[in-house]
This record gives C-alpha cells, structure tokens and sequence, in this order.
C-alpha cells in the first residue's frame, strides 16, 4: 500500500510538494493513492459524470455572462443576441440549457446508485446528506437559471414558485412580508431578476464547495460497492488511476454522445416553446409546467388540497430523503442481496417516474379512461401516497423483517467464485 | 490553603463566565446589526414603494366586460357586471364556501367589481370565463393549478385559500375610479 504513497522525484516538483502538498493530495484523491473497490460497476460511473458536468456548465455559464444582460428590458433580447449573432453563441447556451437536464439525469441515476446499493447506510450517512445538499442547491441554481432568459415560462415558473413561500403566512402579512422580500417589490420584477442571476452565479461555486467535502467525506470509509460488504485485504481493491480513471473516460465518451445528440439534434426537446416569448405579466400560459426534473415534487404540491399542507409535502417528500439512513435498518447493504428490497425500489422508481408524467398533466385531465375515467389529480393522490409510503413504511418494516440472501465474505473471494461458476 | 484555592479559581471561573457571555453579547449583536442591512436590501426599495395610484376612466367598457389594467405591476381586473350576473353573485351568498363573504361586500357599486387579478394559491393570472368557457361558476378560472372564482371573484373549486383581493380604490365620479 505505502508503495503508492506520492513520492515526487523531480527536484523541483519535491521542493514544491514540501511547501504545499497539493499534488499529493489529489494523487490521494483522484489518483492512484486511492484504492476504490476491485468490482464497481459502471452505476459508479456517474460521479465523475456529475462532476463533469458542474465544471462545464460552470464553464459556459461563465461565457454566457459575457454576453447576457440581467435587466428584464434586456434579458429576453440578450439571450436571443447570444443564439443569433455571437459566435458559437447557440452551441454554448445550447450546452448550457441541455446540460443542466444532463446534470441532473446523472446525478439522479447517482442517488438511485446510492439507493439501490445502500450507499447511504453507516458509515456513509454524512456522504449522504452532504449529496442531498449538493441536490438541493442545484435545484435552487436550475430555478433561478430557469429565470434568467425572462421567457413566459421563466416568469410563471418564477412567479408560482415564489408564491410557494407565501404559504408560511402564520399571522396577517407574513405571507406577504416573506413574498416582499424574496422579490424586492409587489411581483416578480427587475430586482428579482438581479438577485436571481447574482445568485445563479454565486450557487454553482457553493456547489463546488460542497463537492470537496463530498469527497472528503467518501475517502475517509472509501468507496460502497455493488455487493455492499466492506473492502478489507489488498486483494480487494484496486488503484483509482489507471482502472478507473480509464473506466470512468470510457464512460464518459459514452456520455458525451448522448449529450451532443440532444445539443446538436433535439437542443428545445426538454424546453417550453412558450419560453420563446418575451415575459408578459398580464398574460398567465394556460399551462404551466416546471422543468422536467422538478416535476414529480410538482404532483405532490398539486395533490394537496390545502396551500400550506401542500407546500410542506412538496418540502418534505425531498427532505425525507436524510432520514433514509435510519428507515433502513437492515445490516446488510445492498440489494443484490435483498429481493423484497429491491422489488420495492424499482416500484418507487417507477411511481417517481409517474409522478413526474403528472406533473406535466392538468388536474382535470383524464388519464385512464376506463370506468368513467380517472383524473389526474386522483392518480397524483394515490401516487404521491404511495410516495411517502414507501418511505415511512415498506423501506422501515421490508428492511427488519425481510430475509437477505447470503453475502460473499470479501469481495476477491465473490469474484473468484464468480469465475469458477463460468 | 485548599478551600482559599478554590475560592479564587471559583471567583476567577465567575469572572471568566461573565467576560465571555459578555463578548458574546456583544458579538452577536455587532454581526446581526452588520447582517441586517444586508438581508433589509432585499426588501422593496424607495422608488419601487413610492409607486403611486391609478385612475381609469371606466365609460368606454361595456356591460359584460372585464379590463386588466396595470397597478404597481400587477393585475387589476375591473369587470362591469350585467344586472344577471349581480343577481347571481348576491343569490349565490349562502352558498358553500371556502371564504365565505357578502357580494355587497366585495364591490362598493354592485355593477363594478374590481379585484386584484393575481390567484390567491401561488399567483397565476385567472382566465375570465365569459371569453375562455373553463369554469363551473361563471367567473374566473386559473390555468395553472385550476382554482375556480365565481362571478364575485370568491374562491369556490380547487386549491386556492382565498377569495380575489379587492384593493383600496374610490370612485371620483360616476365613470372615474381612483385605484391604491
């Protein structure tokens, strides 16, 4: 193990690591100072994708403040400046609008990695909540994104989740008061869109922040892997660098087609045309939807009656997620060895995917059209439920009653016998 | 010898307490004042305040008509109500209601009902059903989470928790309202 201890032997390069350690610090981090478990599988891909896709958009991002006006006589103009006359100016805000959906399919696919592997179970609770962070900034970054190009669906989408806030109105005027404040006036205007873009530009580099001790906190246990059980002797692990920094770039290629594939052939697929006119305060879209990736939590905000209760559903059915670590109390972690368990993570999948397809629905709409039909603010109801259900319930009891399969000693001894089955 | 050691250790460790709840005090207070100017620039600033009221001539809108005009850069809606409409507003008082509020109350000349035109859940502008058709109750209809408002603008169907806000206004003359 001490052999891949950083030992810089170029002179200079030695006289600088004695004075900032640096290079050796991310040799243990990213390098082949970090041993990573022998067997991880390509879900574990999508960390390093996550992490790319921060560093581009913040790369584009930054480009595209060279050229946006945060003003809303301007702002509209600005954007339609950058996709007409700029060079490359429609390839760079195309990377930056798609790529916000593509951060967000990565780092999805990454809490269900978590989920389904148990990622989240002890010792890597703080792991956990420091990604459940790293999501929730995003969302607010995507939000206040989603605002800057001052479209339609830009200032609706504001305006409504806004207003979410208003709903904590516990003596006459808070609501208000809170609602003032966010805006900086009586409505959604040029003060909101100022703080919006100051902090779409602040967020992304908290995020990165957040990403450091993300790490931190990974290396200290190490990496989960698909069978669960702790890596212990060498012939359990392997260097990060090469294996998976290979693995991870073949990965990513992968990756980076499917990317260009919606820049380059479907670059509007995941936005809203109405986001192509110019932000009119008197006119409310007949319909609006948030982006796609808020839509799930959308249903659960719609299925509520009251505007207070819903707004606190909406919050929690997110902030659930860190009481997970607890809700789990099975000993083994992942669920490969836990077929009930798994049966119910893909059914949770599955209702999250569906919640997601009402959320782009009317209320009134009708979905299944069997027996006089069912709308889809019944099935949002019965979805959103089964939502919290999973968590307060089948996750608690599936967990302590369930029957695991038999969990390999070590991960070599479960990968040689993988070979002998061959 | 030992009891006087403690005595002063224990006057010392008094002392200390106090120096340190003091300087914290003290700490606190300095970041909070130093905080709040900054958390107070958020709020509405002078100009966006100062905004002043609005007057509308209300002669070129005709009966069964609604107008949407601009008031410190949102909605106002000023509907001259038909004398059916009126009936059905104040007939349908006792009706089931969410909020439940007097016709009489909502509008100071029966045929005018002026409203804030900004939905009372998360703050869509409503669709006026005599020109759009969505709704049960003759009213207002929000697209967005379908909030149905009747002809008195009170919340009768969907999330909404309120009925329409009816700003401050007065009429100067017969055709003249003078709204904020």
């Amino acid at each position: 193990m001490e052999s891949h201890k950083y030992e810089p032997t170029n002179r200079a390069v030695k006289w600088f690591e004695d004075q900032l350690p640096i290079l050796g610090l991310i040799h243990g981090t990213l390098g082949a100072g970090y041993k990573a478990p022998r067997n991880l599988n390509y879900w574990w891909n999508f960390g390093s994708l996550a992490g790319f896709m921060l560093v581009v958009q913040i790369i584009t991002g930054i480009v595209l403040v060279m050229h946006y006006t945060p003003h809303v006589d301007m702002a509209f103009r600005s954007v339609e400046h950058i996709m007409r006359d700029v060079n490359y100016g429609w390839l760079i805000r195309y990377v930056h609008s798609n790529g916000a959906s593509m951060f967000f399919v990565v780092v999805y696919i990454h809490i269900l990695r978590g989920m389904y592997f148990g990622s989240y179970k002890s010792p890597r609770e703080v792991l956990w909540f420091l990604g459940l962070v790293i999501y929730l900034l995003m969302m607010a970054t995507g939000f206040m994104g989603y605002v800057l190009p001052w479209g339609q669906m830009s200032f609706w989408g504001a305006t409504v989740i806004t207003n979410l806030f208003g709903a904590f109105n516990f003596y006459d005027g808070m609501g208000d008061g809170i609602l003032h404040l966010l805006w900086g006036g009586y409505s959604i205007d040029n003060p909101t869109l100022q703080r919006f873009f100051s902090l779409h530009y602040l967020l992304p580099f908290v995020i990165v922040g957040v990403v450091i001790l993300h790490i931190w906190a990974l290396h200290l246990p190490g990496s989960n892997n698909p069978l669960g059980i702790d890596a212990k002797g060498p012939g359990d692990k392997i260097p990060f660098h090469p294996y998976y920094t290979a693995k991870d770039a073949f990965g990513l290629s992968f990756f980076i087609v499917i990317f260009a594939i919606f820049v380059f052939y479907l670059p509007n697929i995941m936005g809203h045309p109405d986001n192509y006119m110019e932000a009119n305060r008197l006119v409310t879209p007949s319909h609006i939807v948030p982006e796609w990736y808020y839509l799930p939590f959308y249903t659960i905000l719609k299925a509520v009656p009251d505007k207070l209760f819903g707004v606190i559903t909406m919050f929690s059915s997110i902030l659930i997620f860190f009481l997970l670590p607890w809700l789990d109390g099975s000993k083994v972690r992942s669920a490969k060895f836990r077929p009930t368990t798994a049966f119910f993570f893909w059914l949770f999948l599955l209702n999250a995917i569906f919640l997601g397809y009402l959320g782009t629905k009317l209320p009134s709409a009708i979905i299944i059209h069997a027996g006089g039909g069912i709308d889809a603010l019944t099935l949002g109801r019965i979805s959103s439920v089964f939502y919290f259900s999973y968590f307060i319930v089948i996750v608690p009891l599936v967990s302590r009653m369930e029957t695991t399969k038999p969990v390999p000693i070590s991960i070599a001894q479960s990968v040689l016998d993988s070979r002998k089955g061959e | 010898m030992t009891t006087n050691d403690q005595v002063e250790h224990g006057e010392d460790v008094t002392r200390r307490n106090f120096l340190y709840v003091a300087s914290g005090v003290v700490g606190v207070v300095g970041v909070a004042s130093a905080a709040w100017p900054l958390v107070d620039q958020l709020n509405p600033s002078a100009d966006v305040l100062a905004l002043s009221s609005v007057e509308i001539d209300l002669s070129t809108i005709q009966e069964g008509h609604t107008i949407t005009i601009l008031w410190r850069g949102i909605p106002v809606f000023i509907r001259h109500r038909t004398k059916v409409e009126i009936a059905r507003a104040i007939a349908e008082n006792a009706d089931p209601m969410k909020d439940p509020e007097n016709d009489q109350l909502r509008a100071q000349k029966p045929q005018w009902l002026i409203m804030i035109g900004i939905c009372t859940h998360l703050g869509c502008v409503p669709l006026d059903n005599s020109r759009f058709q969505t709704g049960d109750y003759g009213g207002w209809y929000c697209p967005c989470h379908g909030s149905q408002y009747d002809i008195s603008g009170r919340i009768r169907k969907g999330p909404a928790p309120r009925n329409l806000d009816v700003p401050e206004y007065v009429f100067l003359n017969d055709t003249t309202v003078k709204i904020g």
